[in-house]
């Protein structure tokens, strides 16, 4: 191609380079596919049969039904919380000038630089000394947690990137507080706020750690698949669910990034942004 | 005029940010149906001053009043104003129609009366068939236009306007001044007008706030402000003009006698200034085209000695740049190109003679700051 | 609205307009409080409880350093923190190194179509991180993938078995599970890069080699070091990955501290070791940052 610049001009080693690492990256994923309809309670080479029977017996699981069930409810009042919590959090920094905004953005970012399991264990504590019982309702504040700083990540540039005279334009016409935010700001950010429920939703349907010190007896899906994994017996169905979990997961956010792309026009650089 | 003629009255209003003050101790009377402009250079507080009319920011000491009711209290959704802004904030999600149909929700008319309410308001600023179309399907005058049809719509009793033709390139901005003046005299109300363009502002407006630093330097009309204007910064924002250091070594009756630096000694109209005795250092301000050049051996003649250093063409006019005796600066004549310097060119290095009528003298104040004002004037064009 | 004027209400609603702090902290609060509701409060208890100790199946209260004590004289302690750090460091190295290419390939390589290999690395990170760690067990496995098709090929006379279970695999794994978290920051870093820059550099003599350590690689540092915090911090407390793959040898520091809330049942122990991970986290992150900064400020 005459139009590539003396910088951009084709490197052979590398272009193999890529190629390789993006089969590295997709080939483990691809093996659960590929064993969920393999005849064997073994994971291991040779491949016997083919089989839908680990299908099957994941649509007749109960136990995993419910912890389906309960990871699904703690993932949608999760992101709904923490996105609220987010949309609130990124207007007030993004629009106000608040003394020591900058130290009061790290406090809330903090979950960020935070492993997992020093969260995790806090929680416990704190709730152990409340004499608070674990539940899923502890389970859901902790995600509620760790995805807030995301929510306020995503939401933040759409902040941004929006002229406030919009939002002063609605006042100058007469709108209140409350009808600005439902009829222009609103609008404005959901772009923001379907990527910032998407992400969190991932984000806690996926959590282990902290759902693991968390949990009260109802386990979330990745604690009971995490108790499946040792008995060989019960892992094919577990494996079945999670490529089905896996193909699904891959539709929705191709859906998500089809959405972006025709929803909104948007920079490049915008694009990037998981 | 008489303070229950205001129909705006800014009181005594200040905004501090921090430690700077944006709006310093303001106070202006703005009658009903006038076009008023706010003119300064970019953070001189003409914007911050609007926004607070509008109600975007909170005066941190003062009132303004508008129609008798103080409106510190008053949420910018519950003012008598509307505003077009610097880059019109057209609703992206909205279609036009919508826009102009924002407002009119929070007044209690039915659907039927929205509907002919945003035809009308289509029709008035041209854009009838405009209504399905979204903010990024329209040119800027187009957007310029919603804007104002968005804002007008409302019936205000103010028309707030935020730099709303700086967007626009020259010619259509042309256009839009003549728009904007015919659609004022029309709807009849109050326009307060934003600009940092002393040509808009002049050609718009009935009245001008000239405006620096947080404080006003002049209110008055155009011709006023262009012939009268009360200080040296504001006699340089408007137009060009010669600045020529003097001191008055005597005064008799309405007139005194100056001692210049360039034009030597010279008599002058004192008219109503008041504000220098005998002794004192002034400055004498003159237009350009106030002066006139003539050769040399037109005798007879009264005016002063120079000598001609440059000449620019401006096409309708030009600008003639003579070396005055005992001045650094030259003096800027402007002629036009009619006139009969075409049959006697003035080349470069000739003598010439300047003189002036009675009237086109300015006695100012010396301003101390003139120096420093001028340099934020130049750099503030330049960017 | 003439009403509310010099009543108290009107008062302290022209109050509540004229300040924007306190509004901005009015909308703020609902995020502010929960987070130092769930991020402080529980801190301070878990550095409280981290110096009591356990008494059977009560807290002795009194505080005093026989946790941190424990830690420092235990070598199990030490061992499984030393070899936590050494396998993230170890991790967050390879997926650096071998991230950089990937993404430097589609900053200056890809013309057409960028955001599609954008996708394309970024979506097995979608799946459950489980599974994925899951799957190295199959790959790395005693008749997994790599031992089945290498004894197939006749490379290899019986299974190698120090693939699964051990150090090594866990710095496999988690190199395969945290490759977003390095190719994104570095990406961006280096498609800001003003190409204009690059053909300064070689006009100016640079060959490829010196361009790249001259210009595109301290330019694009700042993208790095984000990408090997981005990995590190987590990747030190980190459990499902040992869990599954890492073996008795391949125990981290993370798996330890569950334990003290479970079999073990010593709260102040697994408080006091959180703790002490976290401040070593800190201080290295801390250091890397300061020492990356001064490198990155001489390098321009």
């Amino acid at each position: 191609m005459s139009e590539i610049s003396y910088i951009q001009r084709p490197n052979r080693p590398l272009h193999v380079y890529a190629f390789g690492y993006i089969a590295f990256l997709y080939i483990p994923v691809l093996f659960l596919p590929l064993f969920s309809f393999n005849d064997s309670i073994y994971f291991a080479f040779p491949i016997e049969e083919f089989t839908t029977e680990w299908y099957r017996q994941m649509f007749e699981h109960q136990a995993m039904h419910a912890a389906l069930a309960n990871s699904l409810k703690v993932g949608a009042v999760a992101s709904v919380l923490a996105t609220v919590l987010g949309v609130f959090g990124a207007k007030a920094v993004t629009r106000y000038r608040i003394p020591g905004k900058k130290s009061l953005i790290f406090v809330i970012m903090l979950p960020l630089v935070v492993p997992g399991i020093l969260l995790g264990v806090a929680l416990l504590l704190m709730l152990s000394r409340l004499g608070i019982t674990l539940s899923l309702y502890t389970v859901t504040m902790g995600h509620v947690l760790i995805c807030t700083p995301f929510a306020m990540a995503t939401l933040i540039p759409r902040f941004e990137g929006f002229d406030r005279a919009m939002e002063e334009a609605s006042a100058d016409l007469g709108a209140n507080a409350w009808s600005t935010f439902w009829r222009v700001t609103l609008p404005m950010v959901l772009p923001g706020v379907v990527a910032s429920l998407l992400l969190c939703f991932t984000i806690s349907f996926d959590e282990f750690i902290i759902a693991f010190m968390l949990t009260g007896t109802d386990p979330t899906l990745p604690i009971f698949m995490y108790s499946q994994l040792r008995f060989p017996a019960r892992l094919p169905p577990t494996v079945a669910l999670g490529s089905i979990i896996i193909f699904v997961s891959f539709v929705v956010l191709c859906f998500s990034l089809w959405l972006r792309r025709y929803g909104v026009e948007e920079s490049a650089s915008d694009g990037v942004r998981p | 005029m008489r303070a229950n003629d205001a129909y705006i009255s800014i009181q005594a209003v200040s905004k501090h940010f921090g430690p700077v003050r944006a709006v310093d101790d303001i106070s202006i009377d703005i009658r009903s149906g006038e076009f008023f402009s706010l003119l300064g250079a970019s953070g001189c507080g003409k914007t911050t001053l609007l926004r607070m009319i509008a109600g975007f920011e909170s005066p941190t000491h003062g009132e303004i009043v508008i129609e008798g009711v103080p409106m510190s209290q008053v949420p910018p959704y519950r003012r008598p104003t509307n505003m077009v802004f610097q880059n019109y904030a057209i609703f992206p999600h909205l279609t036009v129609s919508k826009n102009l149909a924002y407002g009119l929700r929070y007044e209690k008319i039915d659907k039927a009366e929205m509907n002919t309410r945003v035809g009308e308001a289509l029709e008035m600023v041209k854009l009838g068939g405009f209504g399905a179309r979204r903010s990024h399907e329209l040119s800027g005058g187009q957007r310029q236009r919603v804007a104002l049809a968005r804002a007008l719509i409302k019936r205000p009793k103010v028309l707030l306007l935020d730099e709303p033709l700086g967007a626009l390139d020259k010619k259509l901005r042309a256009d839009m001044q003549l728009e904007l003046r015919a659609l004022q005299e029309s709807v009849g109300i109050t326009f307060i007008f934003v600009t940092h363009d002393q040509e808009e502002a002049m050609t718009l407006s009935d009245r001008i706030a000239v405006m620096s630093h947080g404080q006003v330097l002049q209110i008055a009309s155009p011709k006023e402000l262009y012939n009268r204007p009360v200080n040296v910064e504001v006699a340089d924002f408007i137009g060009q003009m010669n600045f020529i250091d003097a001191s008055v070594s005597r005064m008799s009756g309405e007139r005194a006698e100056l001692d210049t630096a360039g034009l030597g000694r010279i008599s002058a109209p004192t008219g109503e200034a008041s504000f220098f005795q005998e002794g004192d250092a002034i400055v004498v301000a003159i237009r350009p085209e106030k002066l006139t050049l003539s050769g040399d051996r037109n005798g007879g003649r009264e005016g002063v000695q120079g000598v001609m250093r440059a000449a620019t063409y401006l096409g309708d006019r030009s600008h003639y740049y003579v070396d005055l005796p005992g001045r650094e600066e030259p003096l800027v004549v402007a002629g036009s190109d009619s006139g009969p310097m075409d049959h006697d060119p003035l080349e470069r290095g000739s003598p010439v003679l300047v003189s002036w009528a009675d009237d086109a003298l300015v006695l100012l104040p010396r301003d101390e700051a003139l120096a420093s004002a001028s340099r934020e004037e130049s750099s503030s064009n330049g960017t | 609205m003439t009403q509310t004027h010099d009543t108290l209400r009107g008062r302290l609603y022209a109050f509540f307009l004229r300040s924007e702090p306190v509004r901005g902290f009015a909308l703020l609060s609902p995020t502010l409080l929960i987070m130092l509701a769930g991020m402080c409060v529980p801190f301070v208890i878990l550095v409280a409880m981290s110096f009591w100790t356990q008494h059977v199946f009560e807290f002795d209260t009194t505080l005093s350093l026989t946790n941190y004590n424990e830690i420092v004289d235990k070598p199990m302690y030490r061992v499984l923190l030393t070899r936590s750090l050494a396998i993230s460091g170890a991790c967050t190295v390879a997926t650096v190194l071998l991230a950089y290419p990937m993404a430097y390939y589609v900053a200056f390589h890809v013309h057409r179509h960028k955001m599609v290999w954008i996708v394309l690395m970024t979506l097995p990170f979608w799946s459950s991180y489980l599974l994925r760690v899951f799957a190295w067990k199959i790959i790395l496995g005693y008749n997994g993938a790599i031992n089945a098709s290498f004894m197939g090929l006749g490379w290899l006379e019986k299974p190698l078995e120090f693939l699964l279970y051990s150090p090594t695999a866990v710095v496999i794994t988690l190199t395969h599970a945290w490759a977003a978290f390095a190719i994104l920051p570095i990406y961006v870093s280096l498609e800001k890069i003003d190409r204009s820059l690059l053909e300064a550099a070689t006009d100016l003599g640079d060959g490829p080699v010196k361009r790249f350590i001259g210009v595109t690689l301290p330019l694009s540092l700042p993208g790095v070091i984000a990408a090997s915090l981005l990995i590190f911090i987590p990747t030190v407390g980190d459990f499902v990955t040992p869990a599954l793959v890492g073996g008795p040898d391949g125990a981290m520091i993370a798996n330890l501290i569950q334990v003290q809330f479970a079999r073990v049942n010593n709260w102040p122990m697994g408080a006091a070791l959180s703790l002490a991970m976290m401040v070593i986290i800190a201080a290295i992150s801390l250091l890397y940052i300061w020492t990356a900064r001064r490198f990155t400020e001489y390098g321009r």
